[in-house]
């Protein structure tokens, strides 16, 4: 036995000694994830907020989050002598006159964004596969919480630097706290210590940025991953997986081997990207004053959906009793983000509720087969997606030749009337995709060869499916619509609670009522004897068929060498 | 019989294609041999310039402002656009538009589009100096006030700041106004132009007269439009300096693409 081995195996008897981690490994290190591209969608958020982490200590180690007004004198010309605050000025030292400052500044910017952008896509994937059903609905909440948490955390970063985009964005967060009825006022002088833009404002913030949301992100990260630990990562349906097993690969070597490197790889891409492509060139916008303002002011991409509710919402004012009730700022900035957030965190106990089903699942759904979820999702994303739209509306008029007054007109109707048209056609194709998975099932798949027969038709061969898709499709769970409860008993008296049960027994029927039904066994069996005939018949004109060379002039040839 | 057809093909495609070249450089130098217009030879002030000034004038202004430079109404009735009056309109103003390529107009819309210049330089200045006989207007800057030699850019980016970027952007990149209109980008315009533009208000633009922004202002301001322009991006692509939309729809194509690519990969299943 080498020193090495004898040393490593003498500590971690020392360990073992005092924590006895071997249980805990031994339990806990086999333990199988299953396997899908998709499940990696919440690991790059993991390891973006790790790289968001690594170089935003970095920053800090040179940021000074002060406003106490000085002239610019570092190594960048075009602002020599410019009066600025002292964060932006650290931030312009950070970028020009600090070793990898400027790199560092643009991994953490890059990161950030990668970060909610990879929340957001993880968050799709739970819902369209319906994995935050029970018993993961508390997970899903906290992963709202985690996209909150992450946009504040973003808004505030934004905000830091002083620059004139990171003023404007505050001004605008201002107003909107000034919309507030009743409060807004006192708010607004509390938050910013007096006038905004005030001197205290960017040393509040810095707090809030770098200890208060990166502590709240880290607990609920913490919660939420020890939750997928202890109930267990979902998985897709498939050959020999069941709603009470994990089928996938053991935490040691394969799967800690495979994250370990995507950990390298998100990191690589971000750095890449960081290296190569500018991102928030504050010099370029310089220092904050209030009286300045640039064309192409907008968030950064997590604000830009609320960017574009505000710049859609027409100017609705009501003046009561002397006071100004904003409903252009309310409605678009407040309102509505607040409705989104709430009924993204409920969604769980909506669907619960409307369908009844409060069983356990482990296995997901494919989006086809949950149609009414999946064109709610698909809604949404549409909605989103037009909000994106009125956020860009200036670059949109000016990089497509268009009237900004008329983008702004049609997405003031479009984000009323295309949602629900994306409902309706997203529920179209899952229902169509139903119709096919239930076809393959009965008919096999399409082999593309066209046969023709003796007394002249012409049929396309099928072949049956494989087993691993059999039992993809087999696995589409029954769902049947609640039944309508009686409204009077047999007494004829009221049943009590019943206008309840009916508005459930309706909503189950919307989500439900649609559904293709699998084959029942008669008809696989059926079915499966049909094609096995199928296949039989045809075999010997497909062998032939093998033997035929179409030549160049459109005549066959039975090639010789073949029929030997 | 297969492999010569196949020949054959080749052949036909690669006569095509030299055919085709041929053809294209030929017209290439036979244009370029027709293209440089004589310059006409008149010295500035002279009457002959005015004449020349006035010739040009009459054949490809006059339709729209008018035999006198007068103006014509548009009119509703027959959909005739018009064009506003000359007078007092100044050489400055008439350098500026026709020196973008913006007149002549080719069609009326929202707004007159920067684009390829239509007349010589010296045909330039005679309609702008023909243009300011007939009433008095801003005059083009002297080559004293282009010397951009003693001006302080840092200065001149606060000018820029608080006058100038609410629509042409932070970086002179352009941006988006009302019902189609739009502040063009400064990244083309010379330091004249930028001088005419501010003097005379082209389209939507205001006027920074003197009392606005003094000549020492205006070179300050010219030179850091002129340092922006010349500006390396150090933080490596600088994705049109138009501001977070660009870095957001970079992220969402570029980036996280890649990222779910390689996803795709490493999740992919051992076949």
């Amino acid at each position: 036995m080498s020193a090495t081995v004898k040393t490593a195996g003498k500590t971690a008897g020392w360990v073992d000694d005092r924590f006895t981690s071997s249980n805990f490994l031994k339990r806990n290190i086999g333990k199988v994830f299953p396997e899908h591209w998709s499940f990696m969608l919440g690991e790059i958020a993991l390891y973006s907020f790790i790289v968001v982490m690594l170089s935003g200590v970095y920053l800090t180690l040179f940021f000074k989050p002060s406003m106490i007004e000085l002239a610019y004198n570092g190594s960048y010309v075009p602002l020599k002598g410019v009066k600025m605050t002292e964060a932006y000025a650290s931030t312009l030292n950070i970028s020009f006159d600090i070793r990898g400052g400027l790199l560092m500044r643009q991994i953490h910017h890059w990161s950030a964004l990668f970060f909610v952008a990879a929340i957001s896509v993880h968050l799709l994937r739970v819902f369209f596969t319906g994995a935050f059903r029970k018993p993961r609905e508390l997970n899903w909440v906290i992963g709202v919480g985690l996209l909150t948490m992450a946009l504040l955390a973003g808004f505030a970063g934004y905000s830091l630097p002083d620059d004139l985009l990171s003023g404007t964005g505050l001004r605008i967060a201002q107003g909107i706290v000034l919309s507030l009825p009743l409060v807004g006022t006192y708010l607004s002088f509390f938050i910013f210590g007096g006038e905004f833009p005030g001197t205290d404002f960017i040393s509040r913030l810095y707090a809030v940025h770098i200890l208060v949301v990166p502590g709240l992100i880290l607990a609920l990260l913490t919660a939420h991953l020890m939750m997928v630990w202890y109930q267990k990562h979902t998985q897709f349906p498939g050959l020999g997986r069941t709603n009470d097993n994990v089928v996938g690969y053991p935490l040691l070597p394969i799967y800690m081997a495979k994250a370990g490197g995507f950990f390298f790889v998100v990191f690589g891409v971000i750095t890449l990207i960081s290296g190569l492509v500018t991102i928030n060139p504050i010099w370029l916008y310089g220092p904050y004053t209030p009286d300045q303002v640039t064309a192409g002011s907008q968030p950064d991409w997590y604000i830009g959906w609320l960017e574009g509710s505000l710049r859609m919402m027409p100017n609705v004012e009501w003046v009561i009793f002397g006071y100004t009730l904003s409903w252009n700022i309310l409605v678009p900035a407040v309102i509505l983000p607040g409705l989104v957030f709430t009924v993204m965190a409920i969604y769980p106990w909506i669907e619960q509720w409307a369908t009844g089903d409060k069983r356990e699942h482990h296995l997901l759904d494919r989006p086809r087969n949950a149609p009414v979820r999946t064109s709610l999702g698909a809604m949404a994303v549409s909605f989103y997606v037009l909000l994106w739209i009125g956020g860009g509306n200036d670059l949109i008029a000016s990089f497509f030749d268009m009237s900004i007054n008329t983008i702004t007109w049609f997405l003031r109707f479009a984000i009323f009337l295309v949602p629900p048209l994306v409902f309706v056609a997203t529920k179209r194709i899952c229902l169509g995709l139903q119709r096919r998975d239930r076809d393959k099932l009965l008919h096999g798949m399409e082999t593309g060869n066209i046969l023709r027969l003796p007394h002249g038709e012409f049929i396309e061969v099928h072949a049956p499916i494989s087993d691993e898709e059999k039992a993809v499709l087999m696995a589409k769970p029954e769902r049947t619509p609640l039944t309508m409860p009686e409204e009077i008993d047999e007494n004829g008296v009221a049943m009590p609670g019943a206008r309840g049960a009916r508005l459930r027994a309706k909503l189950s029927n919307f989500y439900y009522a649609d559904n293709i039904p699998l084959p029942t066994r008669e008809e696989l069996e059926a079915a499966e004897a049909h094609l096995r005939h199928e296949v039989e018949q045809a075999a010997p004109a497909m062998e032939e068929d093998r033997r035929l060379i179409p030549a160049h002039d459109g005549s066959v040839l039975h090639d010789p060498a073949i029929d030997k | 019989m297969k492999k010569r057809s196949r020949r054959r093909s080749f052949a036909a495609g690669i006569l095509m294609g030299s055919a085709l070249i041929l053809v294209g450089t030929g017209y290439a130098v036979v244009s370029a041999e027709t293209t440089p217009s004589p310059e006409p030879a008149v010295a500035a002030g002279s009457l002959e310039q005015l004449q020349l000034g006035r010739q040009l004038f009459l054949e490809g202004c006059s339709s729209c402002h008018g035999l006198q430079g007068e103006g014509i109404a548009a009119d509703n009735a027959t959909g005739g656009n018009g064009g506003p009056s000359l007078i007092g309109a100044g050489e400055a103003s008439v350098d500026f538009q026709v020196s973008t390529g913006r007149m002549p107009l080719a069609v009326p819309e929202a707004q007159a589009p920067r684009k390829d210049v239509q007349y010589s330089q010296a045909e330039i200045a005679a309609m702008a100096a023909y243009v300011a006989t007939l009433g008095p207007g801003p005059a083009n800057p002297t080559e004293e006030q282009l010397n951009l030699e003693n001006a302080n850019i840092a200065e001149g980016g606060e000018i820029f700041r608080t006058n100038c970027t609410q629509c042409h952007n932070f970086a002179g990149s352009g941006g988006a106004l009302t019902n189609g209109q739009y502040a063009p980008s400064l990244m083309n315009a010379t330091p004249e132009q930028i001088w005419q533009a501010m003097i005379t208000g082209p389209q939507q633009m205001p006027v920074f007269s003197n009392e606005t922004i003094t000549d020492e202002d205006k070179q300050n301001l010219i030179a850091y439009v002129e340092a922006l322009k010349v500006e390396p991006n150090p933080g490596g692509l600088g994705l049109g300096r138009i501001g977070p939309v660009a870095e957001g729809l970079f992220l969402w194509t570029a980036g996280l693409l890649s990222l779910i690519a390689f996803a795709v990969w490493i999740g992919a299943k051992v076949r």
